[in-house]
């Protein structure tokens, strides 16, 4: 039996207001626009565009703003407005190789053709708590040097050459598989599987990529490189026929190298996991990067022992939006389902202790006990 | 390029035409009004141009026939306004557009769908001169009380027996959407038909 | 349905370079900048929305390793417009964001260029955007270059 309960349109509206004004703070407090946050808090809206799907930096901190700084929440906001708009087309693939860096380091070679750049990096910073933000004032503008004319290519583009590193899966122009369209079958294509890291919940992740590192599926990792900038996006529409160009997108790429041994077909050589992201998310390209390579293993060879190793517990439970839905959603009312669980165990419990009386004393005095301190549900509302 | 204008009202003009779709589709052999206002470049008739501007995008490519891709106005006006790849493969497309029915390739070679996804097939809009809900063609199955009757014209020669191995196949199949002027009718896998 | 293969093949002439080029100026520049551009080109004639301008997405790509097979990265938020002036060119504009505008004026000056004796005309007047963006650039490279790691190397031992 289903039953249907109405009522609360009036607490629920009330409770909207009252979101609206506790989400504004105290109004002595100047409020805070959309442009601060895109400016001040950029990694946040990073990573609300990195989950939420959808690069658009205005958008994300509009939503952050909506949901209190709710990080899930906001990507919640940003992939339902999503599907309000119809999509012309997928881009044309991005070349990394050409982006106007901001930050570029590699931890396995020191000396690369375009050099160590740290760009903005909390790297090296003490984590102390710096007061003087607290108190605002001005920002010392930041040093300059003469940049180096010429490209900076990819660290794995240069040890491409000499077979110690595998390239990388070449184009067949296959058709690239899209989540978002078409459900997710098992074995996952690595494409598919890339598409849902970088749409995953990082904290989740992170977590993976850790326990990777920590034994469970180790992958022996090395940053090959880790690059942040700008790219170049192009989309060729239909009725022109030619790839027109739509702006600039900020990236982060993380190319990890792993030790691999080896297997009949292929001699020991470096794997690569790869990771990338809207904005500037490095330490969710790093973990992108980790269990890229660790879902890998069956491709290559190795045991598949381990969670991030195992396709479906990756991809089935990397999204923060249906995991967030289906934790969330028991405290919505389950009035019904409950009244029917607490019958159920009334009647498992009497019968329990029938059964328990049958069987001697010896059993213990407290069977049968209890019954009456379960709660007892008045009403279904 | 003269391109000719697409629906006057795109979101309400491709609903009422949506709607129609899925009445056609749900009733079959019920015909459905469709009125329009559109003058899309000949032989594309105005009926085939609204189904293709309300039901193909990026994603769900066309297939043209000989007499629609021999024209590059048609093939023009349609990238504009769907945005949809025109793909030479019958086998590649989600919705396929004959202006010729007679000639209409064997439903065959357009794609059937898998067992596990059934809808990754073809649906085909016919460009026809006449539709009524009379005639030699009986309709039985999903949607229809009884029987219902339908008139076509033209149709492939052998349409009946076209559309009896369709049936065999289902759930797997092409769907069929016959268009005349400002009628539409369907003929989804799912109906059984036979000639009286 | 898989994605499936156009049968267009895009044309990619010395002509359709130039033209992209003046297209990537317009998507890098501001609105403002194009308003400008335009004033400085003098009156167009009567461009009309060939599909009003509308915001839509585009799914960006990238490759696995960078240089590999392509995969489905996430979508970009993309504003596009389609005029065409009394003479009949056609103008079009895809810009990231949601500036409808923006790419109602980029879609105008694509469609000016459209005529052959106007092109150098339409550059030059998109000019001061490009030089204000390569400025931008410029400044950027060199404070990113200013973090560039300086390595020096000490020996340790006798060898």
């Amino acid at each position: 039996m289903y039953v249907a309960v109405k009522g609360g349109e009036a607490a629920i509206a009330n409770a909207h207001r009252l979101l609206a004004e506790a989400r504004r703070g105290d109004p002595g407090v100047p409020d805070l626009a959309v442009e601060q946050i895109a400016g001040q808090l950029s990694l946040l809206v990073d990573r609300v565009m990195t989950e939420g799907s959808l690069y658009d930096p205005g958008l994300a901190a509009l939503a952050l703003k909506q949901a209190r700084g709710d990080l899930i929440e906001a990507v919640f906001l940003v992939r339902a407005y999503r599907t309000t708009l119809p999509r012309f087309g997928a881009g044309e693939p991005v070349d990394t190789g050409a982006m106007r860096l901001a930050r570029r380091v590699s931890a396995t070679f020191k000396d690369l053709p375009g050099g160590q750049v740290l760009g903005p990096t909390f790297d090296y910073t003490h984590r102390l708590l710096d007061f003087a933000l607290a108190a605002g004032g001005e920002v010392p503008a930041a040093a300059q040097a003469e940049p180096e004319p010429g490209p900076a290519p990819r660290v794995t583009d240069l040890l491409a050459g000499d077979g110690l590193i595998e390239p990388s899966p070449p184009e067949e122009g296959a058709p690239v598989g899209d989540l978002t369209r078409e459900p997710v079958d098992y074995p996952a294509d690595r494409a598919v599987r890339l598409q849902a890291l970088a749409r995953g919940d990082e904290g989740f992740v992170l977590a993976l990529g850790y326990a990777t590192q920590r034994g469970y599926g180790r992958t022996h990792p090395f940053v090959g490189e880790v690059r942040v900038g700008e790219v170049e996006v192009e989309f060729t529409p239909e009725e022109l026929g030619f790839p027109v160009p739509l702006g600039r997108v900020a990236l982060t790429e993380c190319q990890m190298v792993n030790q691999f041994k080896g297997s009949a077909a292929v001699p020991p050589q470096f794997t690569r996991g790869y990771g990338l992201a809207f904005g500037q998310c490095e330490r969710k390209a790093m973990a992108m990067a980790l269990v890229d390579r660790a879902l890998r293993a069956e491709e290559l060879g190795e045991p598949v022992a381990s969670p991030a190793q195992d396709q479906e517990f990756v991809l089935a439970h990397c999204d923060a939006l249906q995991a967030t839905g289906f934790v969330e959603h028991l405290k919505l009312p389950h009035y019904v389902d409950f009244q029917a669980e607490l019958e159920l165990v009334r009647r498992m419990r009497a019968e329990h202790a029938r059964q328990g009386e049958g069987q001697g004393q010896a059993q213990g005095q407290g069977q049968g006990q209890g019954q009456d301190h379960l709660p007892s549900v008045e009403a279904v509302e | 390029m003269a391109l000719a204008p697409g629906l006057r009202d795109p979101v309400h003009d491709a609903q009422r035409v949506f709607r129609a779709v899925m009445d056609a589709l749900a009733r079959p052999g019920r015909v459905q009004a469709l009125t329009l206002t559109l003058s899309p470049p000949a032989p594309l008739t105005p009926e085939l141009a609204a189904l293709a501007l309300t039901l193909a995008d990026a994603d769900a490519p066309l297939w043209l026939d000989a007499p629609l891709s021999a024209s590059p106005e048609v093939a023009a006006f349609l990238r504009f306004h769907t945005g949809a790849p025109v793909v030479a493969d019958p086998g590649q497309a989600a919705f396929a557009l004959v202006s010729d029915p007679a000639r209409c390739p064997d439903f065959a070679e357009f794609a059937q769908g898998t067992p596990a996804y059934p809808d990754r097939s073809a649906t085909l809009v016919l460009a026809l001169d006449r539709l009524g809900e009379d005639g030699r063609l009986v309709l039985e199955g999903p949607g229809i009380r009884g029987r219902a009757h339908l008139s076509a014209a033209p149709l492939p020669p052998d349409c009946a027996a076209r559309l009896a191995a369709n049936h065999a196949r289902f759930p797997l199949g092409i769907d069929l959407l016959l268009a005349a002027p400002g009628r539409l009718a369907g003929l989804p896998r799912s109906t059984r038909v036979t000639e009286a | 349905m898989p994605t499936a293969t156009s049968t267009r093949s895009p044309p990619r002439t010395p002509e359709t370079e130039q033209r992209r080029a003046v297209m990537a100026r317009c998507a890098l520049a501001t609105r403002e900048e194009l308003r400008a551009a335009l004033d400085r080109l003098g009156p167009v004639d009567g461009a009309e929305d060939l599909r009003p301008a509308e915001t839509g997405l585009v799914m960006a790509r990238g490759r696995i390793g960078g240089d590999g097979r392509a995969f489905n990265l996430g979508e970009m938020t993309v504003t596009r417009a389609a005029v065409r002036l009394s003479g009949g060119e056609t103008g079009f504009a895809y810009h990231l964001g949601r500036d409808r505008e923006k790419a109602r004026l980029a879609a105008i000056l694509d469609a000016v260029w459209q005529r052959p004796e106007r092109r150098a005309a339409v550059e030059a007047a998109l000019a001061p955007a490009a030089g204000r963006r390569a400025a931008e650039d410029a400044a950027a490279a060199r404070r990113s270059a200013a973090t560039k790691v300086n390595f020096f190397t000490m020996v340790r031992g006798e060898d």
